[in-house]
């Protein structure tokens, strides 16, 4: 033992860490300037950044708004800031937003698919968050569906409410039989004639020899549907499908499509999935079909093979058309996607399913769709963005979604030769909706994650 | 107690279709196939009555008449007197070179892209990130048009390349001009050559393969069996004595000697683009829409293929990383020998069928008026001919077999890397 040993015998007062490792230094340190090379790489960065964004921020707010033509917008640029180059001329979007967001919609009526747009939310609300709104609201979202195209199309009521009657009377009598096969057949046959007596449907009593078909096709002159606007007329100004365009298009075309395409997908990927040979067969070569194809053919079909393989002399709604092509589009990327979900669970789920006694329907619609369409959440999204993003496609058959409208308004010659403001503005309307979407889905991953892991 | 020895047979009733679980398939199956054969009766029938009362009936023998229609962009010889079915082909084949070429630098930008975004700088991994929400989340086809116009308005003129005082000029040392008019970049001559093989004689599907072209794949591939075989015994060696012999000297020559001696006995050169009065002449021109489409549908599939390479990477367990170090191995080599080759297994998949998206996203070409399969067959020679039907599926057709060989080989693969389970 020294005699110079020496033991501190109080504690030292804690320190700070040095001033380099926290704060913002600290962050920048670790974060970008961790070594010469990554310093060097931040330094590009920021000289890339800054040469973009003094271009692009300058081109936005440096701009005109207030210009009737491009040649206006030239000379407001010239006189102002003495050239035209670097400078945006927003002038096309004020003069022409209404259009590029409802096409060639009578304005008068533009009320109508605003209405249906805010519906759309409602409706959705109770689906998307399903903790936070009350479930009243699925009322709203089940009487959708015959709400919107009389809103957007306009016409009588009776008639979506006809159509949606058929649905009702096909819900009591299967509910009535107790939810057995011969249940949901006369379900289904019921509401056939349901509809076929509400739109007049031309039967022939020689094809239904029978008392029934003489009575239909005989005994009732007039149909419901034309009836019944003298008892109670709630009319709406009829708007033809050939004035919708712009992202009211868009919108349009993309909800009915996805809307129609998940309770389809699901079905087909059950149909992939099941054993039974013929059913599978139907349904993977359906899907396998249609994911072989661009959509872009798919289009022609609906633009010119349609009406070829229809009974002669039907001719119905272009728009129509190709939402019954991208909705089979999509149905057979969503089922895709389900049937990665329906993979995805454990072999045990569907064990215990039988094992409670469940039928086929009971299990899925219990047990295993709850899990797979949970699983697919992300897969579904990103399946949605996609067909929003397609729906541009209908321009090149010649529909004016806002890429079809942004070439007509440069066929006008007040705004010949105006590319970047109508492309920003459209990129900009894809950005949020499809941006948004991905967001949600995220929050919805988040929220239904149940494992603590 | 009675035991029940004989359990009554029971009798097939009619209800049992419907109500017994062994039969029910049955009869879901015969019925699911009755209606499926009404339905395409239904369709064929009324084809049939549509076309009668049009007044045309299916035939394809207008593939045999003159197209009478420019394709500016191709790979082969065609003049506007060649058949439909020529038309056709060259567009079949400009399909395939867009998407060739849209495949390979889209897997480059997007393993680039997916790797920096996992960047320890923050700003690189923000900037990328910014890339692939804005691809991602807007339409392709507002990209091709929106490349079309970038390289129409913003490109200078083959004008601006003329005179004294020209304001733009050639790049790379006067071998590539850029222009709104499309890009001239050199093409390869030869002043010996071989000459050329035609196959298929004279018929529509005609293709003329240069036999320098082969001779110069021929040359090169034995090359490269030559060092695999000199890597093969430097491994050998290695293996018995312990020392590795230097070999990559002769390895280099072995590569690329031959190759040398082969393009300097066929007289090679570069025929450079050279302004001919108000454009180019020379060299190989690729028309804008073929680079934007290029352009639009590479940057479009990077973004998701960035996704998935980040994912893919994302997707092995930071353990991997961890005992590859512990094992002493530098960063780089941790990648490119743990993480990358367990990765692929995850990222190629969705990969290929990334791919086989931008093949079908390609078929937007006629966005811009680059002249592929859904141009001629779909495009122009339908309206030429009036031939709806033929024309749409003998369209759907081909793309349904590019598709499907594409899925072909990307289950072989799958089956090849699939981990074997014990």
């Amino acid at each position: 033992m020294s005699d110079a040993s020496f033991v501190r015998t109080e504690m030292l007062s804690e320190q700070d860490p040095p001033p380099t490792s926290v704060g913002v230094i600290g962050w920048l340190r670790a974060n970008l300037f961790s070594n010469w090379w990554n310093a060097i790489l931040t330094v590009l960065c920021l000289a890339v950044i800054w040469y973009v964004l003094s271009g692009l921020l300058g081109w936005t707010l440096r701009s005109v708004w207030n210009a009737g033509s491009l040649n206006e917008c030239r000379e407001i640029m010239i006189a102002t800031w003495g050239s035209t180059h670097g400078h945006a001329c927003w002038g096309v979007i004020g003069d022409r937003w209404l259009q590029l967001l409802f096409g060639f919609y009578p304005p008068e009526l533009y009320y109508r698919p605003i209405l249906a747009l805010l519906l759309l939310f409602v409706a959705l609300a109770p689906v998307l968050f399903a903790d936070k709104v009350s479930p009243r609201l699925l009322y709203v979202t089940a009487a959708y569906p015959f709400l919107m195209p009389w809103l957007m199309w306009g016409g009588s009521i009776w008639m979506p409410i006809g159509v949606a009657a058929g649905f009702v009377l096909a819900y009591l009598v299967g509910r009535k039989l107790d939810g057995s096969v011969p249940g949901l057949v006369l379900g289904i046959l019921s509401a056939i004639i349901w509809w076929m007596l509400w739109l007049g449907f031309p039967i022939q009593a020689e094809v239904f020899n029978t008392g029934l078909g003489e009575i239909l096709g005989a005994g009732l002159g007039k149909s419901l549907a034309t009836i019944s606007p003298d008892i109670a007329p709630f009319w709406l100004e009829t708007v033809i499908s050939r004035n919708f365009g712009g992202f009211m298009l868009s919108v349009l075309i993309g909800v009915v499509a996805i809307g129609c395409s998940l309770p389809l997908g699901i079905l087909l990927a059950l149909g992939r999935q099941s054993n039974m040979l013929i059913v599978k067969a139907i349904c993977v070569g359906f899907i396998e079909f249609i994911r072989g194809v661009p959509l872009i053919t798919l289009l022609f079909v609906a633009s010119t093979l349609l009406n070829i393989f229809l009974p002669p002399g039907t001719n119905f709604d272009i728009i129509l058309r190709v939402m019954i092509m991208v909705t089979l589009f999509a149905a057979a990327y969503m089922a895709e996607v389900i049937r990665g979900g329906l993979a995805g669970l454990p072999t045990g789920q569907y064990e215990g399913a039988d094992s409670l006694g469940l039928n086929y329907w009971q299990a899925q619609r219990l047990i295993i769709m709850p899990q797979a369409l949970k699983i697919s959440i992300p897969g579904i999204v990103s399946t949605f963005i996609g067909i929003f993003k397609d729906t541009t496609l209908v321009s090149i058959i010649a529909l004016l979604d806002p890429l079809g409208l942004s070439n007509s308004i440069r066929a006008d010659t007040d705004w010949n030769g105006i590319y970047w403001e109508l492309f920003a503005f459209i990129a900009l309307m894809f950005f949020i909706a499809c941006f948004g979407m991905s967001r949600y889905s995220m929050y919805l991953e988040r929220k239904l994650k149940t494992e603590n892991d | 107690m009675a035991t029940m020895t004989n359990p009554p047979r029971e009798s097939f009733r009619l209800s049992m279709l419907i109500y017994d679980t062994r039969y029910r398939s049955l009869t879901i199956q015969v019925i699911a196939l009755f209606a499926f054969m009404l339905l395409v009766a239904w369709i064929i029938s009324n084809t049939v009555q549509n076309l009668a009362g049009l007044g045309k009936e299916v035939e394809f023998g207008f593939f045999s008449e003159p197209a009478s229609y420019d394709i500016n962009q191709r790979l082969l010889e065609y003049t506007s007197r060649d058949t439909h079915l020529r038309a056709s082909f060259i567009g079949l084949l400009n399909t395939l070179v867009v998407a060739v070429l849209g495949c390979i630098t889209a897997t480059v930008i997007g393993v680039f892209v997916g790797v920096a975004r996992l960047s320890r700088n923050w700003l690189i991994a923000r900037i990328m990130t910014v890339y692939v929400e804005m691809f991602r989340n807007v339409p392709v086809l507002l990209w091709i048009v929106f490349a079309m116009a970038i390289l129409i308005e913003s490109l200078p003129s083959p004008r601006a390349f003329r005179g004294e005082n020209a304001t733009q000029s050639l790049i790379l040392n006067d071998s590539i001009a850029i222009t709104n008019r499309g890009v001239y970049v050199p093409e390869a001559l030869f002043s010996r050559s071989l000459g050329d093989v035609r196959l298929f004689g004279e018929s529509s599907l005609r293709f003329d393969v240069s036999l320098d072209l082969i001779a110069i794949i021929a040359v090169l591939a034995a090359s490269v069996f030559v060092f695999r075989r000199i890597r093969a015994w430097a491994e050998r060696v290695q293996n018995e004595t312990g020392n590795r012999p230097t070999t990559w000297h002769f390895q280099i020559a072995v590569l690329v000697v031959p190759t040398f001696v082969l393009l300097a006995t066929l007289g090679f050169h570069l025929g450079k683009p050279e302004l001919k009065g108000f454009n180019f002449a020379g060299g190989t021109h690729l028309r804008n829409s073929l680079i934007a489409l290029w352009i639009a549908l590479s940057l479009y599939t990077a973004a998701f293929i960035a996704e998935i390479v980040r994912g893919g990477i994302l997707a092995i367990s930071k353990g991997q990383t961890e005992a590859a170090g512990s094992l002493g191995l530098r960063p780089n080599r941790i990648m490119s020998l743990v993480i990358l080759p367990q990765a692929l297994r995850v990222i190629i998949p969705p990969l290929i069928s990334n791919y086989l998206n931008l093949t079908k996203n390609s078929s937007l070409a006629i966005a811009v008026g680059y002249l592929d399969i859904t141009g001629t067959l779909g495009g122009i020679t339908l309206n030429q001919t009036g031939r709806e039907l033929e024309c749409i599926l003998l369209l759907m057709l081909i793309y349904l077999f590019i598709s499907l060989s594409i899925s072909v080989g990307m289950n072989i693969y799958n089956k090849r890397v699939a981990l074997v389970e014990r």
